[in-house]
């Protein structure tokens, strides 16, 4: 009896076992099918609905160009982490392997390592549109053997958006342009002595705001300093440098002279959105330091249609630490379809890639998806210039953008910084113990022999 | 009986032949209706929990290397010299503890014994308020109360006349998502507990009583010991549930901030699925298990379910 009892109770606590991680795997039904047929997984998720839209177009033209093959749409309802999650989790099975797939560029080696992704270059080398593609979108995706993994479909930049009406009233002359940190932080200043109410900066930090903190964040400051945060020659991560300490300071500093949105309030995770949609449109925040994308929201068809956000806002390029050349710095993430390396019928998929990205559809869908274009033809193009005011501004800093290091530990590093970001804005810790803190973390996510010493 | 034992015995160099393909014929003719129900617990239940356990002692992961070599117990060596996970198995402990141990039982358990006996439209009126907490998806119960608890929300506007208001999920997240689970899962042990008290004879309560004894006394050492069976039970059911609960702390804390309220659970997911660790992710289930089969033992320990 007694035993059994056991039994029962082992039981029971092996389903729990199964059920916490069995629970959160995907089901997917699809297969790639015939040759005849092309499957395209992409992300489908709240707002973001621009994407189903040009897919749907292109399922049209394709079919009708090819007659007899048939384009199978699979959109994936996600959020971006969970997005990728499900599509690797699809990769890992031929059977249901998509053939065509949307995936981000700071990702991507990963996936070439996976073997998930095939090479293109046979395919590019004839196909007379890619010599229309800067030379920083045809390096995006290209893996470490080489060779070209995708086409980008268009990417983003950040930069400083500033509020005209604010700027006025506090007696700060626009349009407005600083030179380095310090007359970014010293415009903060004004502001939060003569306009009391209304939040100085925003910067993000913090767990909450995700990779957002990271890249918006330390990433906006770190680029415009002497460091980096992977130095590609000697092939190390160098979390521990001189840059990293006075991006930690530059958080500290807003942070904690009340500067920067109140710390409870910055780590929410749904932050971001409290940005874009309460505290710009109702000029409570005078300086936000965020990315290309956000006029997408204001739009009479975005989530917060706001049309007198090109008369109140302007635009700013973030400046490097002390003005040094190339006096401003920009982050840059972006997107690109690639062809499955599971895809029977590679060439049909390629065809596919090569529609999508054509001029005609990569306009269209920069303008409706609010993307920097990757085209030449595209950036020149008036219909593009005309999307929205600002679209000029942040397709010139291209020019001076940085792109994350693409390696697989990379998420786990940026998580670092955010926890390091985050006790340096709650005050647990200084700037310079977050940082050997940081740097012991990456040691022991990277392995030590790929990480450069502290300096 | 000598006789019967005899006859029997001389029967059996007749038929052995026969006998023991009949009873291996019989068990199968048994087992066969079982057949289905076995092959679908062998693929859906014993397969992935095979799968998960072996993977635990692997290095695979989402993307990045297209092969998965056996490690042994690294995973398990670099869990425990892990500062964070550590400390999620240390807020996993007091998240059963708080919101199951003591939250959901004691509460359920009180509810129960304040309804006993009373009228039926109290009963149906209660039953149906606490009912109707369980129902609602973890999802939507984890928005409300987040919209309850945030720092615009509604308990901060009541709060507001005082000057007691903050952003509670943000000064205190445990014990928000503590008092939040609690919420929800009362239900589950009071309607195990009303159907237990059910059970107990009103005559052996009635002679208690009658003999002196008082409420908590009749309590004490008439009620409880009778439906000790349903408290062990009830404590290890919602203990496992607990234990594996995901859902509501990732809706209203997202495991923060930092990782003040990241349960096993939570630090599991985001090892496995946002880093893509999929072997030291099935590593922690692994950990969480034993964690769960160790709750089991202290309530088999503590509440002794034979008559001695």
């Amino acid at each position: 009896m007694q035993g059994r009892r056991k039994i029962v109770a082992a039981a029971g606590t092996l389903l729990l076992g199964a059920a916490s991680l069995t629970g959160c795997t995907l089901s997917s039904g699809s297969s790639s099918g015939g040759a005849k047929t092309i499957t395209v997984a992409y992300q489908e998720y709240g707002d973001f609905t621009q994407l189903n839209t040009e897919m749907q177009s292109l399922k049209t033209q394709y079919e009708k160009a090819n007659p007899g093959y048939t384009v199978k749409l699979e959109p994936i309802q996600a959020s971006e982490n969970d997005y990728y999650t499900k599509l690797t989790l699809m990769n890992r099975s031929g059977s249901t392997a998509p053939d065509v797939m949307y995936e981000d560029t700071f990702l991507i080696n990963s996936d070439i390592q996976a073997g998930y992704l095939a090479p293109l270059d046979s395919y590019l080398s004839s196909w007379s549109d890619w010599s229309q593609f800067t030379p920083t979108a045809k390096a995006a995706a290209v893996g470490s053997d080489g060779k070209t993994y995708g086409v980008p479909m268009g990417t983003d930049t950040r930069a400083l958006y500033y509020n005209k009406t604010l700027f006025k009233q506090a007696g700060i002359s626009v349009p407005w342009q600083p030179k380095s940190w310090a007359d970014v932080l010293s415009a903060a200043e004004t502001i939060k002595a003569k306009l009391p109410g209304v939040t100085p900066i925003n910067v993000y930090s913090g767990k909450g705001s995700g990779e957002g903190a990271t890249m918006q964040g330390l990433e906006m400051l770190l680029y415009g300093t002497a460091d980096q945060l992977y130095d590609s020659s000697t092939k190390k991560w160098m979390p521990s440098t001189p840059g990293m300490l006075a991006s930690l300071n530059f958080v500290k500093q807003v942070y904690t002279t009340g500067l920067a949105p109140d710390v409870q309030d910055a780590l929410n995770p749904n932050f971001g959105t409290t940005v874009a949609t309460e505290l710009l449109p109702s000029s409570k925040l005078a300086i936000d330091l965020d990315g290309s994308w956000l006029p997408g929201n204001w739009a009479p068809t975005g989530t917060k249609p706001w049309p007198a956000w090109s008369s109140t806002l302007g635009v700013a390029a973030m400046p490097t630490q002390n003005g040094q050349a190339p006096g401003s710095t920009s982050m840059s993430g972006g997107w690109v379809l690639s062809v499955g390396s599971h895809s029977a019928n590679k060439q049909a998929a390629f065809n596919f890639v090569s529609l999508a990205e054509n001029k005609e559809n990569a306009l269209n869908y920069d303008i409706i998806a609010s993307q920097i274009a990757e085209r030449t033809d595209v950036a020149a193009d008036p219909k593009y210039l005309s999307t929205n005011p600002t679209t000029g501004f942040f397709t010139n800093l291209v020019k001076v953008t940085h792109f994350r290091p693409a390696y697989t530990v990379y998420p786990q590093i940026s998580d670092q910084i955010q926890v390091a970001m985050e006790s340096v804005m709650t005050g647990q810790a200084s700037p310079s113990s977050a940082m050997s803190t940081l740097a012991q973390q990456v040691n022991g996510i990277a392995g030590s022999s790929n990480v450069a010493s502290g300096s | 009986m000598t006789v019967a034992t005899q006859q029997q015995t001389a029967r059996i160099p007749m038929k052995g032949g026969a006998r023991r393909p009949r009873r291996v014929r019989r068990t199968f003719s048994r087992l066969l209706p079982l057949g289905p129900a076995l092959l679908l617990l062998a693929i859906f239940f014993a397969g992935p929990l095979i799968w998960s356990a072996y993977t635990a002692f692997t290095n695979m992961a989402l993307s990045g290397s297209a092969t998965t070599q056996f490690t042994g117990l690294a995973n398990f060596r670099r869990m425990f010299a892990d500062p964070a996970f550590v400390k999620s198995l240390e807020l996993t402990v007091v998240f059963v503890i708080g919101s199951a141990v003591i939250g959901q039982n004691l509460l359920g358990m009180l509810l129960a014994l304040i309804l006993r006996g009373r009228n039926r439209l109290v009963r149906t009126i209660v039953n149906g308020v606490v009912i109707g907490a369980w129902v609602v998806p973890e999802v939507v119960a984890g928005f409300a109360w987040y919209a309850f608890l945030y720092k615009t929300g509604t308990l901060n506007a009541i709060l507001g006349h005082l000057g007691l208001s903050q952003d509670w999920l943000y000064t205190m997240p445990m014990l928000a998502v503590i008092l939040a689970n609690t919420w929800r899962g009362t239900a589950f042990s009071m309607l195990v507990y009303s159907a237990a008290l059910s059970d107990v004879p009103p005559e052996l309560l009635e002679a208690a009583a009658v003999d002196g004894a008082s409420s908590w006394q009749r309590l004490r050492y008439v009620t409880i010991p009778l439906i000790r069976r349903s408290i062990v039970s009830n404590l290890m059911l919602i203990t496992l549930q607990t234990l594996a609960s995901f859902g509501l702390i990732y809706v209203m804390t997202g495991g923060g901030p930092g990782t003040a309220s990241s349960t096993t659970p939570l630090y599991m997911y985001q090892e496995a699925f946002q880093f893509y660790q999929l072997g030291y992710g099935t590593a922690m289930a692994l950990v969480l298990l034993v964690l769960g089969a160790l709750f089991s033992l202290i309530y088999l320990r503590l509440i002794k379910l034979e008559d001695s």
